[in-house]
């Protein structure tokens, strides 16, 4: 088997106003792989939404984007918090985020149900105290 | 319709014009960013209040075809700059999202 593409990235939990950027280099460098621009779309947004939580949720993280022959994959590492109740965590609404993080635009507890909704697989572990790793897949085939 | 054509009409003011030929296939309206992601389609028209430098990078990722700010709101200087430097259009119009919505209805 060929060796998978990786882009690896460290997200910056202080600056919010550059989160966003490691979806924003993914998009261009998938674009530069010539992948159909519906799966870039659905991995940028998916990336980003996950990117941005890590950022307001977790204090930053690290993120990893894998083009496989036959999907790409996101996986992203924190070392914050971590989610009490997943379940909980995945309905669209539900969102503990600030009113500064609000008045952003941010916080509309859609990030979850979007990262599930543009990809083809999605895992989330968790631990309190210990950090969420994310795990999506958008397929190619 | 392309965002040069949206430009014609005279309530539509330019603030960054990256890609006046960018063809324009509908609208969407909305201020929370995740419901952007989630609802908008490439080539939307994006008309919004929000104001601060994350609707550059939700406007990329979604593809749309130019941010419109609505009420008159207004870009920091330092917004301008990136939003030329990753070639995003952002007009801008005097009045509501509503009255936004009615003009581009008519021309589209
Ligand atoms: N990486 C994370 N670490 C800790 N908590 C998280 C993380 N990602 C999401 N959450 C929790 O899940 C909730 C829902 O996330 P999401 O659907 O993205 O909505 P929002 O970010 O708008 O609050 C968040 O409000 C937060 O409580
Ligand atoms: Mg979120």
């Amino acid at each position: 088997m060929p060796e998978a593409l990786s882009f690896k990235f460290d997200v910056d939990g202080e600056d919010f106003t550059c989160a966003g950027q490691a979806s924003v280099i993914v998009k261009k460098n998938l674009r530069q792989l010539g992948l159909p621009p519906e799966i870039i779309r659905r991995v940028s947004i998916a990336m980003y939404e996950g990117e941005i939580n890590m950022v307001i949720h977790a204090g930053g993280g690290k993120a990893e984007v894998n083009v496989y022959e036959d999907c790409i994959e996101i996986v992203l590492i924190d070392n914050g918090p971590g989610i009490k109740d997943i379940e909980q965590a995945m309905q669209e609404g539900f969102s503990t985020a600030t009113d500064t993080i609000r008045s952003l635009g941010f916080g509309a507890g859609m990030g979850l149900p979007n990262m599930k909704r543009y990809t083809d697989y999605m895992d989330i572990k968790s631990q309190v105290g210990v950090g969420t790793t994310i795990t999506m897949k958008v397929n190619l085939t | 319709m392309t965002v040069n054509d949206i430009l014609k009409v005279n309530d539509f003011k330019s603030v960054v014009l990256s890609d006046g030929d960018r063809e324009v296939s509908g609208v969407y309206i909305g201020d929370l960013l995740s419901w952007v992601m989630g609802k908008a389609n490439s080539g939307d028209a994006w008309i919004t209040i929000m104001s601060n430098v994350n609707i550059l990078a939700v406007a990329s990722l979604t593809d749309c075809a130019c941010i419109i700010l609505s009420e008159g709101v207004t870009l920091s200087d330092e917004i301008i700059a990136t939003a030329k430097e990753k070639g995003i259009n952002v007009l801008s119009f005097a009045k509501s999202s509503f009255d936004a919505a009615i003009c581009l209805n008519a021309i589209i």
